[in-house]
């Protein structure tokens, strides 16, 4: 793993977010507003019964959880259609780039977006709503990366799909985390979930960190056995989807896909 | 003998039964060949004939089905790293990102290549393809010379043992590939660099090559310099022998 090639990469990109607007939006402009939406429904929730109050509240930091994991996924993924859209996988991979190194530079590309993400949410929602996502504490560090992990599962998995089956997947880069959201219970607790849908659930890390932060939030507990669930849950993931992303760019290799993906 | 140091005699490029094959479509079919120290070899085929896949093998993004690659006494297969900070390549038909100006794509790939000296190289290569004026002029406005050239740039700033150059001049009118011409002879004389080379352009193939690998249906069916080739067909020019070749199917 060349440090200096991931860090080329990042360069590539953030010459890339310096000057194009539209991609700031994409930063700024979506979690705002999810953020004024959810923060109004949370205020009238508020307002309509106060024995909802404790849950109400929890609404604001599902949602700024939930976009910690949409933005980690995004940062992959997105990255990589970057280089396809620019007709650049051919000059990146014909270089002595490795395919890990390239992995590692979207990965890493994840952690800017969610950094930048994260900051203006939780500012804004202390700003407009008077809500503190930090009183978590510490407890707050693991959870989050417990997200960014389970949101780069879903990135290196729509990727490895667009890799495989080119440009016509490209919808899932937006799509397929919403298939992960049910099963994520980011607004409700896995108990409302059918019966037969709790053991899918709580094979989703994403699930445990949501049950985890309704249990600080609520009962003022840490829930060490739903954070040591995520990170073994997101520990065997990772391992697979790296496998799987292995497998699928030395196929597309074998195929003759990799520098065609564009096209 | 250690990897990367090689007896003066060695070839650069031992390209040795290489084959690809796409499920039932065999797009080259056990070709070898060499390209020595500074030297230029010209691939010539009609399209189809397997010049863009043995392209992409050399240039490690598509796996051989048989066969061996050998640059610079190493296999690319196991060294992959090792070869691909010693070769580059320049195609009419890539692009680089359009949001980024010229000199930041250079600068990504200097980091890529791992170069020390990134910003003495941007100014030379800078000066030597005339490109002051476009320096800071964002990808996305490039003309396609101007594009070309950029490409280019990018393949000779990292200064490889080799370049791989599809249809350099293809779509440029002839002032500018003239001039793209008269730079790569030049660079190849004051480098020593080996190029594998593809144009249709018949008069450039045989300006720009000391010898000539025709293929045809992802087989070699000619090669040696243009004379010879020329006279192996009994035809009067290299472009005669490209058509026949082309259209015996």
């Amino acid at each position: 793993m060349n440090i200096g090639r991931i860090t080329a990469l990042i360069a590539r990109h953030l010459y890339l977010y310096r000057r194009s607007f539209p991609r700031l939006l994409e930063i700024f402009y979506w979690p705002l507003l999810d953020l004024v939406v959810w923060g109004f429904i949370t205020m009238y929730l508020a307002q309509e019964g106060n024995e909802m109050h404790g849950a109400v509240t929890f609404f604001l930091g599902a949602l700024i959880f939930w976009d910690i994991l949409f933005r980690a996924q995004q940062g992959v993924t997105i990255s990589f259609l970057e280089e396809i859209w620019s007709r650049n996988l051919m000059n990146l991979f014909a270089s002595p780039l490795t395919a890990g190194e390239f992995l590692a530079a979207t990965m890493a590309m994840s952690v800017f977006k969610v950094a930048a993400v994260s900051i203006i949410m939780a500012f804004s929602a202390l700003f407009f709503y008077s809500y503190n996502v930090f009183i978590m504490g510490l407890t707050l560090i693991p959870f989050v990366l417990n997200l960014i992990a389970a949101g780069w599962i879903i990135g290196i998995l729509t990727m490895s799909v667009i890799m495989r089956f080119g440009q016509q997947a490209e919808v899932l880069a937006w799509g397929l985390v919403f298939l992960f959201q049910p099963i994520s219970c980011v607004f409700y607790p896995v108990s409302v979930l059918p019966t037969w849908l709790h053991p899918v659930a709580l094979g989703n890390p994403a699930a445990h960190v949501f049950e985890g932060m309704r249990g600080v939030l609520l009962n003022h507990n840490v829930p060490w056995e739903h954070l040591g669930w995520a990170t073994g849950l997101n520990a065997i993931y990772l391992l697979i989807i790296i496998t799987i992303y292995q497998y699928t760019f030395s196929v597309c290799k074998e195929r003759g896909m990799l520098v065609r993906v564009g096209e | 003998m250690p990897s990367g140091l090689l007896p003066m005699s060695s070839p650069i490029v031992d390209v040795q039964k290489l084959t690809k094959r796409f499920g039932d479509f065999t797009a080259v079919d056990q070709i070898s060949f060499e390209i020595q120290p500074g030297e230029t070899v010209g691939l010539l085929g009609p399209n189809g004939a397997g010049k863009t896949t043995t392209f992409q093998m050399l240039l490690g993004v598509v796996t051989p089905t048989e066969g061996s690659i050998q640059m610079f006494g190493m296999d690319l297969m196991k060294h992959r790293e090792a070869i691909l900070r010693q070769v580059n390549f320049s195609s009419t038909y890539i692009s680089m990102p359009y949001a980024l100006s010229v000199e930041e794509n250079l600068r990504v790939t200097g980091k890529l290549y791992g170069l020390s000296d990134i910003t003495r190289r941007i100014n030379d290569v800078v000066k030597n393809l005339e490109m002051e004026d476009i320096r800071h002029k964002l990808t996305r406005k490039l003309s396609s010379g101007q594009m070309t050239r950029l490409t280019l740039a990018k393949a000779v700033m990292t200064e490889p043992k080799i370049l791989f150059l599809d249809e350099p001049t293809a779509s440029l009118d002839p002032d500018i590939a003239h001039k793209i011409k008269a730079f790569l002879k030049e660079y190849r004389n004051a480098s020593g660099l080996s190029m594998l080379y593809t144009s249709h352009n018949m008069r450039e193939m045989e300006e720009m090559s000391d010898r000539i690998i025709f293929l045809q249906r992802g087989k070699i069916v000619a090669q040696g310099t243009a004379s010879e080739v020329v006279n192996q067909y009994g035809e009067d020019d290299l472009e005669q022998v490209f058509l026949k070749i082309a259209r015996d199917r």
